[in-house]
């Protein structure tokens, strides 16, 4: 008896809850269906779960040990024991390109998680406080983006001492302005809406208001740029370990093993070539996807495919 | 008008004097340790203790600052460690081969990324737009020091067409320095040997540069001038009778060319971030290979002056975008 009860609460419940949200549900749906729609986008979405798939299974895809040395079988071409051929150390390097996955997506990962939040919270202040708190903080940002954000990353790392850990505080430092000034101006344009003015007016507190009303709509606009910048962090990030800034040996990155294979370019073309493809193809994969959802994510651009 | 160029200049006045301090407290306040890196770690006392004071880092972190200002006024960096000489004069020699191998590749991008992006717009959905826009998405993904590798291995290693790097022949001496860019002072003095020799060494490193570059120009033309080619004044002019040509050079692409305009001056901020990854590559001895290496030597004079250069550049650029950005568009008031 008990159970069923629960039960019917339940089902009632799901029925009203979809009641409640059916906009949002009929939103989603039409998303997905924008999605599908755009075959460009659909491959750059192939392109980022088949890195995922590589980076969560890489121990059960990975044909070998991507540290294991083999001296014996150095610099071996492509073949079929070795589908894209060993590096310098003898280690197989598509097991490497495998491993490199998991590192690449860490990296953008963990660069966006500190960005985001850091992101949110300067420009939601700056935003709904104004005033010198405001000033303060964007002049800071502009500071930042004035630099060629290689060079400021490049510059941190190095202070830091070159390393993957490094490497990830470095582009999170030259990144968050970008998500500071677009929670900013999005914070500013809510700020003056009624809704809010009727939010102050029945006494909510200003915590309550930016936390309840304004993070939400932050939030949305700031995932869709973050999904543009996906693809430039992976980019960065290899150009610094190309340069001998970032991730040392070794750990299995991507722009380390093109550095690396740099001095068999001329003889052993694929050492170098087969991460530098791998890099391009994610980053490609990601500037589709990001490009589909800002598509799809503006209104103006939505209305229009209809 | 002039309110905004006046606030726009006291910013630029403002983010530079932020980015010489932000660049002094990075390489003075963190904890790397260039002395470590000059002497090796196992260096008696007595001599880290008189590289330090050579080198000023003995004293508090305030006067370090004021003497850097000092110097920096005077664009006195001090003495690189690396290279044993004046920062400022190696700066001098390295800037303008940066510079000339920026404006050669800009100069690519900006030709092949209008007519491709105009191509692409006016044949919209077409093979040849689907074609220009997976070469741009392609160029925009593209890591440059990869395409530097590629471009060795093919170009000059297969098809032997560019030669393997340095900024000159061995056999050949540059010409006598007079702005520092060998492409015109070879022309200044005549030697036109010289001209074609540099110019043969740069066509890897600018080619490189320019297809990113012209990836991103390519893209903000296509999307501008779709923009303007479905205004209504576009149809009037065809309905007059005009020619296709007259429409979409004259009377579409300069209304859309205040974007490209704007994109050109961001493109030329990014090269020089993308010619430290390019002159790496390419063995070309300008500012980005300077600052890679001084960076990994932990050369901190070095290190200060080209990051300073690089960005002062940078910021130069984005400011004279900002302003022939409200200079050209009589729409936009400030």
């Amino acid at each position: 008896m008990v159970s069923n009860l629960a039960k019917e609460n339940l089902q009632n419940w799901i029925v009203s809850w979809g009641k409640r949200h059916s906009s949002e549900i009929s939103d989603f749906k039409e998303t997905v269906y924008l999605i599908k729609k755009s075959p460009l986008t659909m491959v750059g979405l192939a392109v980022i779960l088949i890195l995922i798939i590589m980076a969560i299974f890489a121990p059960y895809i990975a044909p070998y040990d991507p540290v294991a040395m083999h001296l014996d079988n150095r610099l071996a071409p492509p073949s079929k024991a070795h589908l894209l051929g060993t590096d310098e150390l003898g280690r197989d390097i598509l097991s490497r390109i495998i491993y490199g996955a998991g590192v690449a997506l860490k990296i953008v990962l963990i660069v966006l998680a500190i960005d985001l939040p850091l992101g949110i919270l300067l420009g939601l202040a700056a935003g709904y406080f104004g005033g010198w708190i405001d000033e303060i903080i964007m002049r800071i940002a502009d500071i930042f983006m004035a630099f060629p954000r290689l060079i400021l990353a490049m510059a941190i790392g190095t202070a830091l001492g070159p390393s993957l850990r490094n490497t990830m505080i470095a582009i999170a430092l030259t990144m968050w302005p970008v998500y500071a000034r677009l929670a900013r101006g999005e914070t500013l344009s809510i700020k003056e809406r009624t809704f809010i003015e009727a939010e102050r007016a029945l006494g909510t507190s200003n915590f309550r208001i930016l936390v309840f009303n304004i993070l939400p709509i932050c939030v949305s606009t700031l995932i869709v740029r973050a999904t543009l910048d996906m693809g430039n962090i992976i980019r960065i990030a290899a150009g610094m370990s190309f340069l001998g800034l970032g991730a040392q040996p070794p750990t299995p990155d991507w722009g380390l093993m093109v550095s690396t294979g740099r001095n068999f370019l001329i003889n052993q073309w694929w050492v170098p070539t087969f991460p530098g493809f791998a890099i391009l193809l994610a980053v490609f994969g990601f500037n589709l996807l990001g490009d589909g959802i800002r598509d799809i994510s503006d209104p103006y651009l939505r209305r229009g495919r209809q | 008008m002039l309110k905004y160029v006046i606030k726009r200049l006291i910013l630029f006045v403002i983010v530079i004097f932020g980015v010489v301090t932000i660049t002094f407290f990075i390489s003075h306040v963190i904890p790397a340790d260039p002395v470590g890196a000059i002497l090796g770690e196992n260096a008696p006392q007595e001599l880290v203790e008189k590289m330090e004071r050579q080198l000023g880092l003995d004293l508090p972190l305030g006067q370090q600052y004021t003497r850097y200002l000092k110097g920096l006024i005077n664009w006195n960096f001090g003495i690189s460690l690396r290279t044993q000489k004046q920062v400022s004069e190696d700066l001098r020699v390295y800037f303008p081969a940066t510079m000339e191998l920026a404006f050669l590749a800009l100069f690519i991008a900006i030709i092949l990324g209008i007519s491709i992006g105009v191509i692409s717009a006016v044949k919209r959905n077409q093979w040849q737009d689907n074609a220009s826009r997976v070469f741009s998405l392609v160029g925009i993904s593209m890591p440059a020091f990869w395409l530097g590798l590629l471009f060795i291995l093919i170009l000059y290693y297969h098809l032997g067409l560019i030669p393997a790097g340095g900024r000159l022949s061995p056999h050949i001496s540059p010409p006598p320095m007079v702005s520092g860019l060998y492409l015109l002072d070879s022309l200044i003095a005549g030697q036109f040997r010289t001209f074609w020799d540099a110019l043969y060494h740069l066509l890897g490193p600018a080619l490189v540069l320019g297809w990113i570059q012209t990836a991103y120009i390519c893209r903000v033309t296509r999307s501008s001038m779709l923009e303007v080619l479905n205004e209504e004044y576009i149809r009037t002019a065809r309905v007059k009778g005009l020619r296709e040509r007259v429409v979409i050079f004259k009377h579409a692409f300069r209304n859309a060319s205040i974007p490209i305009l704007t994109m050109i001056g961001i493109s030329f901020g990014y090269m020089l971030e993308g010619s430290v990854l390019t002159e790496t590559v390419f063995g070309y001895p300008g500012l980005g290979r300077y600052a890679v290496n001084s960076f990994l030597s932990l050369d901190l004079n070095a290190v200060i002056g080209s990051v300073t250069l690089i960005a002062i550049c940078y910021a130069l650029s984005n400011l004279i975008v900002d302003l022939l950005y409200a200079a050209l568009d009589p729409r936009i008031k400030y």
